[in-house]
């Protein structure tokens, strides 16, 4: 699941995003201090689930919520242990933690978020995809088969029983395997370089010992797929 | 009086020590700019605001483990809504505590 903070407290955020990466299957794309940031991230960007600060200065987050047309899931984090029933007038809030929150709530509520969400399947395998698997590559994410411009690629993350597709433009969460993925790709762009990262070769930066910089993220490589790596590059 | 501690941070870090010292390191960043809005707001009879500011300080009152004082600062909260003072002595010296302890660690 992708998701976002918001909370004006850097604690808060710092929290909820230790509490996240104890999770396989959050993807934290990124965190605001404010709700305003969050309105212009979401317009350009889809999520799956928000954990989202009531008390915040100047733009509550129940003023955020009633900003957004069609809002995505959404946990409330609070101090205020009174806003229960508020909270459920919205459809969109699946849960309201108490801070401090402890991991045991923090998992109850991903369990419950997990329940609300369309299940993904697994990387479609049909003729139908094969035909077209030259330029584009499809994935089923909430019962939609999702486009994806295999060009835009740069990189595949494994993440648990989930595979992280990132573009040039969004994140994509499937669940799948880096080995199905892999199949698809075109072996002349895409190659393993490390048991939990396909990478676009043609998006590379640099590369510096045992590491690639591809776009902002540095990837490891492992001892094994180094030599292949270099075998692709046109060395002078 | 009761004295922060680590239990609630150490309980959620997962074991990760590097989490817990960035976490300290945030708080120390983030406390003495809070907690000087706090006075300021108070000083100037500005409940409503210093209310806000309480609310806020509560997370971190709960964060450095001080349960008790955790209800005293939700009931001034409440008290600095009716425009009241009462327990801002009492407040002032947990906010005093925890900047002795973040001063000290």
């Amino acid at each position: 699941m992708n998701c976002i903070i918001i909370d004006d407290e850097a604690t808060a955020r710092a929290i909820i995003r230790q509490l996240c990466a104890q999770v396989d299957i959050l993807n934290v794309l990124e965190d605001f201090p404010n709700a305003m940031q969050a309105i212009k991230y979401l317009n350009q960007n889809e999520v799956d689930l928000i954990f989202l600060d009531i008390h915040m200065p100047d733009f509550s987050g129940i003023d955020f919520i009633e900003t957004l047309k069609n809002p995505p899931k959404i946990i409330l984090t609070t101090s205020d242990t009174n806003f229960g029933i508020q909270a459920f007038e919205f459809d969109c809030i699946i849960d309201y933690l108490v801070k401090p929150i402890t991991p045991q709530r923090f998992q109850k509520a991903i369990l419950k978020a997990q329940s609300f969400m369309p299940k993904a399947v697994e990387v479609e395998s049909s003729d139908q995809e094969e035909s077209s698997s030259e330029t584009d590559l499809y994935v089923n994410i909430d019962r939609r088969l999702v486009k994806i411009n295999i060009a835009s690629i740069y990189l595949v993350e494994a993440k648990g029983d989930y595979i992280n597709v990132k573009t040039e433009t969004k994140n994509y969460i499937v669940h799948s395997t880096l080995k199905k993925i892999e199949d698809k790709l075109p072996q002349d762009l895409f190659l393993k370089i490390h048991r939990s990262y396909v990478i676009n070769v043609k998006k590379i930066v640099d590369i510096e010992d045992n590491s690639v910089l591809i776009k902002k993220e540095v990837i490891p490589v492992s001892r094994s797929n180094r030599p292949e790596l270099m075998k692709r590059l046109n060395l002078l | 009086m009761e004295q922060p501690n680590m239990s609630y941070i150490q309980s959620m870090s997962g074991g990760d020590t590097a989490f817990e010292q960035k976490l300290l390191d945030i708080i120390k960043l983030e406390y003495p700019e809070e907690r000087e809005t706090y006075i300021s707001n108070f000083t100037n009879r500005e409940f409503k605001a210093a209310a806000d500011n309480v609310h806020k300080l509560k997370h971190k009152i709960s964060i450095l483990g001080l349960e008790k004082s955790y209800g005293i600062a939700s009931d001034f909260e409440n008290n600095l809504l009716e425009g009241k003072t009462d327990l801002s002595i009492e407040f002032k010296s947990i906010l005093d505590t925890i900047t002795e302890y973040l001063q000290q660690i």
